[in-house]
């Protein structure tokens, strides 16, 4: 039997650590924890509850844009303002989430997760005219190569031509990214942390050249997602197809929807979403959505155990490290007392079975290429393929939104702040199911809960010891070469892990490299 | 005739109690670009040899952790550190740690100390590495700090350069990086107090901002959207030093007050405690003190 501890975790967001037990090259058992707590829930409470969106959004730098859009629709529904947002408020909210999206999922794709499977050094052998690959030839020449080694070393599998190819897609995906951020911010304001997201609406207005200006920075992404984003995602796809079968996970998945379609519907459970809410499982039996059955345990996490089980309504935060049979910062949330994970893929899962015909053609042309059976999504390739092709849906579908904005008329509604309030605010972020609750007492945060994606992906046991995706999907792969453990990397990073940190394979007692034999 | 050896700038980027918010706006460089940076000559004849930095780097694991301890002993008083994010000092700094030593996590404090001994200077990059940050809001359960005062704490005196706000403007951080490539250490007189460069930090929002005119005038904007001076819904410009209105974010595409934002005053030592509640004006008190909230470190 052997220990891999993975920590730190890198080409993630946050600080993590994974562990494994492997018997005979098979993982045995997996614990993801969680290595950082800033306690951002406990910084807000007796601050002003407006300010709440400011705060949330420095949880994550990467993806800042979907706490901004979660804490705003908390407090619209705390301060009445649900089903008033003015439409233009509505758009330019949701293009902003769209942006925010391309340029997130391009990022994951190429910048994090892409080493795992791109072998760069192979633009040495490069002998073309593109400067762009010959810099980065030249630069492997000279010979320090940081950031790019060290690496594990061996299971690169693609050809030279497509690793040369990727590698220019890489550079390229890097001013993609980019101007993406930038499309974001001509409404957005600056990035990241955008500025302009508020209760009530957004504080930018609609101009016609903001529209124009927008409209064809989204077309650049649009050729960029079409014609190579995509093509690179299947191109990988093709030569590592094991991966369809890796890394399956618990087969339930979650969806909050994103995007809202109308606003007249203060529940946001119930509204018209362009992806849309509910759950699913791996035989396609789908449910609706309902946030009264999320409850968050922490008996494996580093809280006093009198706030386990607690609905994130009435949620608390208070720190306990070093107790005992616990392993992470990261809670355990569940839906239903079961095991849920969430991301683009639930989303897109639950809109294909939904029978949305733009999702069923684009989810149905990848697995009729790949002669596979929809069961195939719940892997790491299935993550990667949805993550690409709700990012197609998405950008596919903003030049509608665009023409839908009137310019010179109000994106904002004034209200009062309640004395007393409620507030819950659900939707997708980049990396799945984001919610947020508030409780505002004498018009300050009382309470203020956050159950981010990674937290249902990465969390740890419950307390009926049910582990959470990430270890479910780590437990049972087998490990082809335990001093080089790609598949642990490649299966966590389809999660797209978002803990500001990196998950690290560390030997127990931190000893040599590598391995180490507990028995 | 043969090209001269290009020298190697060892540098190590440290992520301490961060979003990556920091890293993400870099990624945001335009001229040069992040691929300018990392891979090219970005300064003839230099290029930066980024030997750590857990967002973009291919490896994980031990084998990281190796080059973190070994850059320190190879490169002694020659590698730049970069710090990202607060300190968390609380409890032997539990809350945040970063691989393993003897079989226990080890707290980020323990790195960033052994990183910064044998530095040749450290650029503490964003809010939160200067001055301790969102994380050191009240009631600041970490115990976290900015960079230069752990240092002190340590009992460690080496060059620091802050570079603050959440996130930092990415020219903000590769053109310090350029200086000292090209110029050395920055003089003492091309910081102010904070250890800011002079060249970025050296107005106010407020003597820049487009919308001054209005201040001026007495037109204040009463809700968002409306035009006019956004001092009555709560803009810290008039007390944060920033050049954001001349440069502009995001390749020059906007910046917080041109989307009708007050700014929040994310550059200031006192952010976010002082500056918040951020849409309640400043007092009158605020205003004849304009730029001294800055003096305040937590």
């Amino acid at each position: 039997m052997s220990k891999l501890i993975v920590d730190p975790v890198t080409r993630i967001e946050g600080h993590l650590k994974i562990e494994v037990i492997t018997e005979n090259g098979v993982v045995k058992d997996a614990h993801s924890s969680g290595m950082m707590f800033r306690g951002i829930e406990l910084i807000l409470r007796g601050r002003d509850p407006r300010d709440a969106q400011r705060y949330v959004q420095r949880i994550c730098g990467v993806c800042p844009t979907s706490h901004s859009i979660a804490a705003t629709l908390n407090l619209d529904s705390a301060f009445g303002l649900a089903d008033k947002i003015p439409d233009n408020g509505r758009i330019i909210r949701n293009l902003i989430l769209g942006a925010a999206h391309i340029a997130d999922h391009i990022l994951h794709f190429y910048h994090l997760a892409a080493l795992d499977y791109v072998d760069v050094t192979k633009v040495a052998g490069y002998n073309g005219n593109d400067p762009g690959l010959n810099s980065v030839k030249e630069f492997i020449k000279r010979g320090e190569l940081g950031p790019f080694v060290p690496r594990y070393e061996g299971d690169y599998r693609l050809s030279d031509q497509i690793n040369i190819e990727t590698t220019a897609h890489y550079v390229k995906a890097l001013e993609m990214r980019r101007k993406g951020q930038e499309m974001l911010t001509i409404f957005g304001g600056k990035m990241p942390h955008n500025m302009a997201v508020v209760p009530g609406g957004v504080t930018s207005t609609v101009t016609v050249d903001k529209i124009a200006s927008f409209l064809w920075r989204l077309n650049e992404l649009r050729d960029f997602i079409d014609s190579v984003y995509i093509p690179d995602v299947l191109a990988v796809a093709e030569v590592y197809s094991d991966y369809f079968e890796i890394g399956t996970g618990c087969g339930n998945l979650l969806s909050y929807g994103l995007w809202d379609l109308e606003g007249g519907n203060p529940d946001y459970t119930k509204r018209k979403r362009l992806v849309k809410q509910g759950t699913i499982s791996t035989d396609l039996k789908t449910g609706t959505l309902d946030p009264n059955k999320i409850l968050e345990y922490v008996k494996h996490s580093w809280y006093d155990d009198s706030s386990t089980g607690k609905h994130p309504s009435k949620g608390m935060t208070e720190p306990e490290y070093g107790k005992k049979g616990a392993y992470s910062w990261s809670k355990a949330p569940r839906y239903d007392g079961k095991v849920y994970e969430v991301g683009p893929l639930a989303g897109m899962a639950v809109t294909y079975a939904s029978g949305e015909p733009t999702v069923k053609n684009l989810i149905d042309s990848v697995l009729s290429r790949f002669k596979a059976s929809p069961k195939a999504l719940f892997s790491v390739l299935g993550r990667h393929a949805a993550r690409a092709l709700i990012t197609k849906y998405v950008a596919d579908s903003m030049p509608g939104w665009l023409l839908q904005l009137k310019p010179g008329e109000p994106a904002y509604i004034d209200y009062e702040l309640p004395n007393e309030a409620m507030g819950m605010g659900l939707v997708d972020g980049a990396r799945g199911a984001l919610g947020h609750w508030i409780e505002i007492k004498d018009k300050k945060i009382a309470n203020y809960q956050c159950v981010v994606p990674s937290t249902w992906n990465l969390c740890p046991r419950d307390d009926k010891g049910q582990p959470g995706p990430v270890e479910q999907a780590l437990i049972g792969t087998k490990i082809k070469d335990e001093n080089n453990p790609f598949e642990l990397g490649r299966i966590v990073r389809s999660f797209d892990p978002c803990l500001a940190c990196a998950i690290h394979v560390i030997t127990p007692k931190g000893r040599t490299l590598g391995i180490h034999k507990v028995c | 005739m043969a090209k001269a050896k290009v020298q190697e700038v060892p540098v190590v980027w440290i992520q301490t109690g961060t979003c990556t918010g920091c890293s993400v706006s870099v990624l945001n460089s335009v001229s040069p670009t992040i691929k300018n940076v990392l891979i090219d000559e970005v300064i003839p004849g230099k290029h930066i040899s980024l030997k750590f930095q857990a967002t973009v780097m291919a490896g994980e694991g031990e084998a990281i952790l190796h080059v973190l301890e070994n850059v320190p002993k190879e490169n002694k008083g020659g590698y730049v550190l970069v710090v990202e994010g607060a300190i968390p000092t609380k409890d032997g700094g539990i809350y945040g740690t970063l691989g393993e030593k003897n079989g226990k996590p080890l707290p980020m404090t323990s790195r960033v100390e052994a990183l910064a001994k044998d530095a040749l200077a450290i650029l503490a990059l964003g809010t939160c590495a200067a001055y301790g940050g969102i994380a050191a809001g009240k009631p600041n359960p970490g115990g976290y700090v900015g960079t230069d005062k752990f240092l002190k704490s340590c009992g460690i005196s080496k060059p620091l350069i802050n570079i603050p706000g959440c996130p930092p403007h990415p020219d903000w951080f590769v053109s310090t990086v350029a200086s000292v490539l090209l110029l050395g250490l920055p003089k003492p007189e091309e910081l102010d107090e904070l250890k800011r460069p002079k060249a970025f930090y050296g107005q106010l929002i407020h003597e820049n901002c487009p919308r001054r005119a209005y201040f001026d005038e007495g037109k204040f904007a009463r809700k968002f959207g409306e035009p006019g001076c956004l001092n009555e819904l709560g803009c810290k410009g008039p007390v944060t030093y920033a050049d954001c209105p001349i440069r502009l974010w995001n390749h020059g595409t906007n910046w917080c007050i041109n989307a009708g934002s007050p700014c929040i005053g994310c550059c200031e030592p006192g952010f976010p405690d002082l500056m918040a509640p951020f849409y309640q004006k400043l007092t009158d008190a605020n205003l004849p003190a304009i730029g001294k909230l800055q003096g305040k470190e937590k």
